[in-house]
Order: C-alpha cells, then structure tokens, then sequence
C-alpha cells in the first residue's frame, strides 16, 4: 500500500477547486528565556501545482522557519497556529504518524549542506532505495534500477558505481544532486530547496538550480525555494515572497516584483547588491542597522526603523497586505515605491547624497 | 619551475611581490594537494588586488602563503623589499605587524570571553606601543572609525555583536598596529546583503583613511569587481587571467573566466539564463590535468590544451591571460543590454 492510499490526502479531487498548497495566516512562536520569538507572524501564501515561489530575505528573516512550519518539521517547543492546507487537507494539526505518509512521499526537502544531510556511513545507493522501499513497497531490484534513474535524472554520470560509494567519495555538487534524487524518489508534488546552493560554487549553483528546474517541469512539481539571493529567484522562480522580521512584506509574480518593487525594504535590499553592470569602486546603498529582534519586535511596520522613508505613521501602525496594479501583487507598506511620499523623500535623499540610497546607476 | 609567466608583474612602488609561490600539503604518504603552483603577482602601493576564484582554487592558501602560515614549499614572497620566506622566525613576527589579515567568519575569529576591546587592544600591549592611556586612545579611535561604539566595545563580548559588527572589530584589530597590507580573506561571505554592502563601503573608507593596500579574496565576482582595481582570476593553483577590474569584466580572454561570468545568477528575471555551459566540477588537486588546468572543462580545448601550459602573455593594456585560445570574439556577444 502507497501513502496515497493509506494518507487522508486525495490529490485529483482537491486540485480541481484549490491551489495545491494554501497557508493561512500562519505563526510559528518558539518560547525561550527571553520570552516568546516571533520567528514567523501571520503570513499566507499559496502555491499552484507546477509553480515555483521563491522565499526571499536576509538571515533571520523566519523564511527557513516559515518552510519547517508548512512541513512540519519543528522542534517539540515549536507552537505554531493558523492553517496549512495540503491539496485539500488540513496539515497543521495533523499528528507526527499521519505526517510521515506526507514527509517524502508528497513533500520533500532539500537542505542547505549536502554533507550534512546525507548519512555518512551508509552507502548512496541504500539512502535513496530507503524511502522507495518504505514509501512505495518496492522491492530490491525496483528500487534499485529507481534510483539509478533518478541519478540518471539528475545528470550523476556513471549512475550505477555511485550506489556503491559513500557520501564523501563524492565532491559537492554531486552530493547535492544525490539529496535532490532523494527528495524526488516518491515522487513529491512539493519540494522544498531550503538555500540549495549557499554551500556551493557558482559554476555548479548554476547545474543545480537548473537540474531543480528541469525535475519540476518534467514532474509537474510544485518547488519553493528559499535562499537570501534575488540573483537566484529572478531566473528560477515563478512567485517570489520577500519576508522581513518574521512577516511577508511583498508578494508578487516574479516578473512583476523585479519591475516594480513596491517594499522600500525590497528596493533597499536590490540597491544593496553589487552589480557587474557597474564600474569598481561604486558605493554600494547600505540599509544601516540590523534586524529586528523577534522577541521585541518594533511597533508599526518592522522594517521602520531601519526605513529611510519611514513617516511617523510607520512607527505607530502596522501596514496590512495592500493590493498593487497587478492583482497578484501584494506588499506591506504606507508609502510604497511610487507614492508621493516615497518620491517625494527619494528625490530629498538623493539631493542630500545619502547613503541608503545609491548615488550611481538605479535599478 | 613550469610556472604561469611573469608577463604581468610591473615595476613600480610595489608593496608586495609574490613570484613563482608553490604550496603543496602532504595528505598521505602517496598523496599531495598541489593547492598553488608557481603563481606570480604583485601589489602596488594603495591599490586593490581582487583574487577570485571557486573553492578549491588555492585562493585562501595564497593569502596564508604571504602572511607565512604555513610556510610556501617554494617561491619568493617580497613585502617592502624583504623577502618573508628568508625572514626567522623574530624579524617575521615583526613584519606581519605590517601585513594583517581579515577572516571570513567574524565571530570565530574573536576570543568569545574577551571583550572585544581587549581582543583589539591586545596588539598594541604585546608591542608595548605607547603608555595604556595612549593604546586605549587609539583603540577608541579606531572603533569609532569601524562604527563600533567604544563604550559598548568595553564591556561586551563577541556573541553580543551581529556578524557584520564582529566583522567591523575584526578590521579594527588589523588596523590597530597600523599595516601596510591586508589581506581580507572572504571577509564579507558570511554576511547579509545589505550588511555586505556596509562592509564593503567601509573597506573603502579606511583604505583612503589609513593609506592601505588590500588583496581581496572572494569567490563573489561581483563583489570583486566593486572593491579591487586589479583583478586575478585563479583555477586550481594557477592563474587564468589578471587584469585591471573594469577590463576583466567587461572584456574576459580567459573560457574559464567567461563561464564564471555566465554563471552568476543576475538579480534581472529578464536576464538571459541560457542552461549553464560549465562541464562538470573542479577536478582534485591532488592530481590535477596536464597542460592547461582548465582543459577537462573547457569547450575550446585541443590537443595543445592538454599538453602544452599556457603562459601568462598579454592581449590588451594591462590585461593578461594564460591560454591558448582566448576568447575576445565573445565580448561583443555579452547579452547584458
């Protein structure tokens, strides 16, 4: 028996009438001693079968505590509320036993440091047949000419010598590509890449962001992708989700985000990169101070107090989720890029050479 | 020694001159890493030189061959005129006061029970520069010109600092003693974007302030680009191409600097992301290729290409490459406007 016929989830009758996945203004607290971190606060977002959204923000921000919670990966202390809907099904409340059906077989994840995530002493070949033979009953040899295909899938050459050696017989890159074969051995309708390619180099991010590409089109597999890199979403992602202190500040399709940011907090962090575009020795746009500490967090909008374009209603009220000119695009914030106020402040900064705005080329 | 050329050192005021530098690591009795082999540059007074390259490449080793830890297997490795490879063991400790060295994790590279003022006091006590009011006036300086608060500095420790701030205390450190050189290895890998951004505007800052030349490693192009004015691109232990930064990015010679290029991801979803045309992974090196390092991987190699090492030769105005089949025609087909 199959996980889909043990699970409670049925995939075909939930798909016709909503988005594969769906979180609802989802919050995950962890208590400490200093008192309770906010790590992720009310936030919502859905994604469709086949869709890529790419979960964007610095260290800190809750993304990789966001994507934990939608799968359920938490430690015990973990208290998270809202609703997380899965094809159909309720998921947040759902039991350890019955989630296992779901870890692997439906969702998978992919983590930052292939090294430590794959086991060390046991053989390639037995970390990917495991979950075939768990998950989908297969026998011996089934699985065994599986997970040569899927090495195959994921561009390892010589395919049938690697199930035969350990994970540090193998160089980064091919590890990482072993984690993604694993994740895509049951055949998952949502995979979560968790900074896949942080821990690599360019050359191979490129191969591997590509492979994650290439698996969703063929699998028709939804991919959330985490990573503090805008490089990364704007070539790979359908959706971006910007968060910020725990919060998601912007949403937008990934097009539509890139062309016309409306989050001062998206655009700073834009500025901020260096581009090869501009000559050595630009002064890059900084976004001065740090973080908010999550257990304190600011009053009005968390990103205020590092805002060069904040007012004082920032400081005393939150801004909800507001609509923009596209339907799918949604940011938080009282003067976004392109209001009065924003312009207004913009062209003043500039004129005074301030640093958190860049005095070179814009975006 | 089969080295890459001197085709590009220069003369001039130059503050540091590395020639021919081997390093090689013993992994067992069969085995050695041959992590930099017979590489050559040199830096001139205040000026940047970026060295980049994936990991693997022999790029940090380099930086640890100048300030002699450890010491190179061969090669010449002249600050100021004095060669640091002939230096004992006493006038070498004396001379690494002028070349200090910056460490891509901040936080690891302080003592976590001191308070980090004490960590940036404590050169200047063990050269016993100037009277305690003295070296507490100038660490205090020296803090507030990093954007640390020095009060603050005094009675906290390393883990109350965010990275980019252990980042900032860690350049107050090397500045203290007042160097010549840093060497910043990875300085800004391990930090946010927007904190990378602030790192970077600093290191600006104080190389005006305090008259410094840097050699800046990094494996982020971009990031290369914007701090260095010269620019050396190392594959596994030798050098592809040197040249000035703007010329580098806007005319690469090399294939291996070309894919490189190609394999940034640009922040641009309008930006050609043409499947990436890298073959394969670093080889060990341990055992690395004949002839050209880089053959195995690069679509324009040839039988010359295994055979025969290219020599660093010259193909523009301060602009040079080790290969033997350049690729200048592929500038103009560069798909960034």
């Amino acid at each position: 028996m199959t996980s889909r016929e043990t699970g409670s989830v049925q995939i075909s009758r939930a798909e016709a009438t909503e988005p594969l996945l769906v979180v609802d203004n989802l919050s995950t607290h962890f208590p400490t001693e200093r008192g309770v971190v906010r790590a992720v606060d009310g936030v919502s977002l859905s994604i469709k079968r086949g869709e890529s959204l790419g979960i964007v923000g610095e260290s800190g921000s809750g993304k990789t505590v966001l994507s934990r919670s939608i799968m359920g990966l938490l430690p015990a202390a973990a208290i998270r509320s809202g609703s997380v809907r899965f094809a159909g099904t309720e998921i947040l409340d759902l039991p350890a036993k019955r989630m296992r059906h779901l870890w692997g077989a439906e969702m998978a994840m992919v983590f930052q440091n292939p090294l430590n995530s794959l086991n060390p002493l046991m053989k390639i070949g037995k970390q990917i047949t495991e979950p075939l033979k768990l998950h989908l009953n297969m026998n011996r040899s089934h699985a065994k000419a599986t997970a040569v295909r899927l090495l195959k899938d994921v561009h390892i050459p010589e395919a049938e010598q690697r199930l035969n050696q350990y994970p540090h017989e193998l160089s980064g890159g091919m590890r990482q590509r072993v984690m993604i074969a694993i994740a895509l051995a049951c055949g998952p309708t949502v995979l979560f890449a968790d900074e896949p390619t942080t821990a690599l180099d360019v050359t191979v991010q490129s191969q591997i962001l590509d492979v994650i590409n290439e698996q969703r089109t063929d699998r028709n597999m939804s991919v959330i992708l985490v990573t503090h890199d805008l490089g990364v979403v704007a070539g790979h992602t359908d959706h971006v989700a910007v968060m910020y202190g725990g919060k998601l500040v912007e949403r937008a399709p990934t097009r539509t985000l890139f062309a016309n940011m409306k989050m001062p907090y998206t655009k700073s962090l834009m500025r901020s990169i260096p581009k090869l575009d501009n000559p050595s020795h630009t002064r890059l746009a900084t976004i001065p101070g740090r973080p908010p500490d999550l257990v304190n967090p600011p009053d009005g909008c968390r990103f205020a107090p590092r805002c060069a374009y904040a007012q004082d209603r920032c400081h005393d009220e939150e801004p909800p989720l507001a609509v923009a000119d596209d339907p799918d695009h949604y940011y938080a914030c009282w003067y976004p890029v392109g209001s009065p106020e924003f312009e207004a402040r913009d062209a003043e900064l500039r004129a005074a050479g301030d640093p958190r705005v860049d005095a070179g080329a814009t975006i | 020694m089969a080295g890459t050329g001197h085709a590009h050192l220069r003369d001039g005021d130059r503050v540091l001159s590395v020639k021919d530098l081997v390093v090689e690591f013993g992994v067992s009795r069969h085995a050695t890493v041959k992590a930099v082999s017979g590489i050559s540059f040199d830096v001139l007074r205040g000026e940047t030189l970026g060295i980049v390259g994936e990991s693997g490449c022999g790029k940090s080793t380099t930086g640890r061959a100048v300030m002699q830890i450890p010491r190179p297997n061969s090669g010449v490795v002249e600050f100021e005129g004095s060669d640091l490879t002939e230096l004992g063991n006493a006038e070498l400790r004396e001379a690494r006061t002028r070349v200090q060295m910056i460490f891509q994790d901040p936080i690891s590279s302080l003592n976590p029970r001191r308070t980090v003022r004490d960590s940036v006091l404590e050169p200047l006590a063990i050269w016993g520069k100037g009277t305690k009011d003295e070296r507490l006036k100038l660490v205090d300086e020296i803090l507030e010109s990093v954007g640390i608060d020095p009060k603050r500095a005094a009675e906290s420790r390393p883990h109350q600092f965010s990275g980019g701030q252990c980042q900032r205390i860690s350049i107050a450190r090397a500045l203290v003693l007042d160097p010549t050189l840093i060497i910043c290895d990875e300085p800004v890998s391990a930090l946010d974007v927007s904190v990378q951004a602030q790192v970077l505007n600093l290191l600006e800052d104080l190389k005006e302030t305090y008259g410094l030349t840097l050699v800046f490693i990094a494996h982020d192009l971009a990031v290369v680009k914007n701090i260095s004015d010269r620019v050396a691109v190392m594959y596994l232990g030798k050098l592809c191409e040197v040249a000035s930064s703007d010329d580098l990015y806007a005319q690469p010679a090399h294939p291996y600097t070309n894919l490189l290029l190609d394999s940034i991801p640009e922040p641009d979803p309008n930006a050609d992301h043409a499947a990436s045309q890298v073959i394969g992974e670093p080889p060990s090196p341990v055992d690395p290729p004949s002839g050209c390092r880089f053959h195995p991987r690069c679509s324009y190699a040839d039988d010359v290409c295994s055979a025969e090492e290219p020599q660093l030769r010259p193909v523009g105005t301060d602009h040079f490459v080790a290969c033997h089949h350049p690729v200048e025609v592929q500038v103009s087909a560069n798909p960034t406007n």
